[in-house]
């Protein structure tokens, strides 16, 4: 069965979709969008790094992505106001790992795989590192999801119960270099973090509590990756941008639907 | 002490020891000692920007004083009510899903938690849905699920209207006689918090007094601070342009407010203060209050 190129892209598509959609909610809860951009931004210059030294770029770009993670929680730490920094980070990794990629001698590399994604293309080695990927995020969000609901709802509420809120905010840091590691190759350094904000902004319609939202947003991320996947086969499109079309579309109705609602 | 539950001792549940906080290049607060003992009703009042706020989250260790130390009770419990809760517009929370934080309660634990903050029957509303009211009551019936050894709260009336905030501080007091438990709180509504407090910490950066409400009213400090009568909202505004640039290096600022003689004097100045023509200080007028400042 995994024999199947298509069985393989869509099982692919589905462990990175799931995985997303449950660590979307806090991205989106906790207005860390720019900040997922950052991280996955910096995930170029890990292919970079891992391209150059003949790494594996899953290991290149987890590396990368903890990397800025761990920097931006740092600069976060020190009550400095990130956004700035935020977008110079993002934007100078992404850059420096163009530049870097085209500097590696003898190398012709396609870089549009891990722009905008190649899920056409993954191997069972690489369904093996999703997978696993997804399973230690879905695992360390399901340990501590109260711990982080609290932190998320007030830092303050969640230190007055013994809860270290610089920890748990570490944990999504952590947590989110892992989904941009593992969504790489399916939507692209680009569009990861649609696949983490959009599902969970339409699931918001239909849920009245975070458990709720977060259920549906692993169900619209999972739609989004099999729609996506038949249509780009169908319409001979790129997968990854195809598979944010259409969550873009579920984002709209659910918006609609909640409207007359 | 006018009340104390029979089965614990007094003894210290959470202390300030010299603690003194930084934010970025104001001093928010310097040299500022209190304790709260078991079942102890401390109010803690001051201007605006006096780190009345920052004390309260030192104490519960949300920030690192630069200086002084925080000591709690081993395996205090705080119930925290603060001063405001904002729920981004795209977290979905219901009442019943928010008592459940961090820990999972039992449905009939949840009910009379509501129940005791004055809010039976909003469990399957939205937080989003609550009035202003109804949501400081929530907020104070998680608190009281963990069954605190003592309750902080800061300015937990705030946007509320006068009958509001009566009816919340009454709903205090009666919580606290149920479950026996200390209350720290913050307020600036000096009126309406004083009657139910054992204690009263007047805070400017420092404290400039402390002792029951009526040694506090009747201190000269706390006069200058907040006036009587009418004339508090004056005697505010001019502190704040008095005093307000003094906190980088203001060492004669503590002069100001009689801070010598009233500070770590709750015990000894309390006679003497009360037997000083204070026994009603409501009926001192402002026009008496001369200003030094």
């Amino acid at each position: 069965m995994l024999d199947d190129f298509l069985v393989r892209a869509a099982l692919a598509g589905l462990g990175t979709a799931i995985a997303a959609g449950l660590l979307g909610c806090f991205v989106v809860w906790r207005r860390m969008a720019y900040f997922g951009d950052a991280t996955a931004h910096a995930a170029i210059l890990g292919v970079a790094i891992s391209l150059a030294f003949s790494l594996s770029v899953f290991g290149g770009v987890l590396a990368v992505s903890l990397a800025m993670g761990l920097l931006l929680h740092r600069l976060e730490g020190q009550g400095r106001e990130v956004n700035t920094a935020l977008g110079v980070l993002a934007h100078t990794a992404l850059a420096l790992g163009l530049v870097a990629v085209a500097l590696i001698p003898g190398m012709r590399v396609d870089l549009e795989a891990y722009l905008f994604g190649d899920v056409l293309t993954v191997t069972r080695g690489d369904l093996a590192v999703i997978w696993g990927g997804a399973a230690v995020v879905a695992a360390v969000l399901w340990w501590h999801w109260s711990a982080l609901l609290t932190a998320t709802l007030n830092p303050d509420l969640a230190q007055a119960a013994g809860i270290d809120p610089r920890r748990e905010q570490l944990i999504l840091t952590l947590m989110l270099a892992c989904v941009v590691a593992v969504a790489i190759k399916v939507v692209g350094a680009l569009l990861i973090t649609a696949l983490l904000i959009i599902p969970a902004a339409a699931a918001r319609s239909f849920a009245r509590t975070p458990e709720v939202m977060a259920g549906i947003a692993m169900l619209f991320g999972a739609i989004a990756a099999l729609g996506g996947l038949g249509g780009a086969i169908v319409l001979n499109t790129p997968v990854g941008p195809s598979i944010v079309c259409v969550a873009a579309g579920l984002f709209a109705i659910s918006r609609l639907a909640g409207r007359s609602g | 002490m006018p009340w104390l539950p029979a089965r614990t001792r007094p003894m210290i549940l959470i202390e300030a020891q010299g603690i003194a906080v930084r934010q970025g290049r104001t001093q928010v607060l310097d040299g500022v000692s209190l304790s709260v003992n078991r079942g102890e009703i401390v109010t803690i009042v001051g201007p605006n920007g006096s780190g009345k706020s920052t004390l309260l989250r030192a104490l519960i260790g949300a920030l690192k004083p630069n200086r002084g130390k925080v000591r709690r009770a081993e395996g205090l419990r705080i119930g925290y009510v603060p001063q405001k809760l904002h729920i981004d517009p795209s977290l979905p929370m219901t009442v019943r899903r928010f008592l459940n934080l961090p820990h999972r309660v039992a449905e009939d634990e949840a009910r009379s938690a509501l129940e005791r903050a004055g809010v039976a029957g909003v469990a399957h509303r939205q937080m989003s849905d609550l009035s202003g009211g109804q949501f400081q009551r929530v907020l104070l019936a998680r608190a009281i699920l963990i069954n605190p050894d003592i309750l902080m709260l800061d300015e937990p009336t705030q946007g509320l209207d006068q009958p509001g905030q009566a009816a919340f501080y009454r709903q205090i007091e009666d919580v606290r006689a149920r479950l026996g438990c200390a209350v720290l709180m913050v307020s600036h509504e000096l009126h309406v918090v004083m009657s139910a407090s054992d204690r009263v910490i007047c805070l400017n950066g420092h404290i400039c007094c402390e002792g029951t409400p009526e040694v506090v009213r009747a201190a000269p400090a706390y006069r200058e601070l907040f006036g009587t009568g009418t004339g508090g909202a004056l005697a505010l505004y001019r502190h704040e342009h008095d005093h307000g640039h003094d906190h980088d290096h203001g060492q004669d600022h503590e002069h100001h407010h009689g801070h010598d003689q009233h500070n770590h004097s709750h015990g000894a100045s309390h006679d003497a203060a009360s037997t000083d023509g204070a026994s009603d200080p409501a009926k001192q007028k402002p026009a008496k209050q001369e200003h030094a400042s």
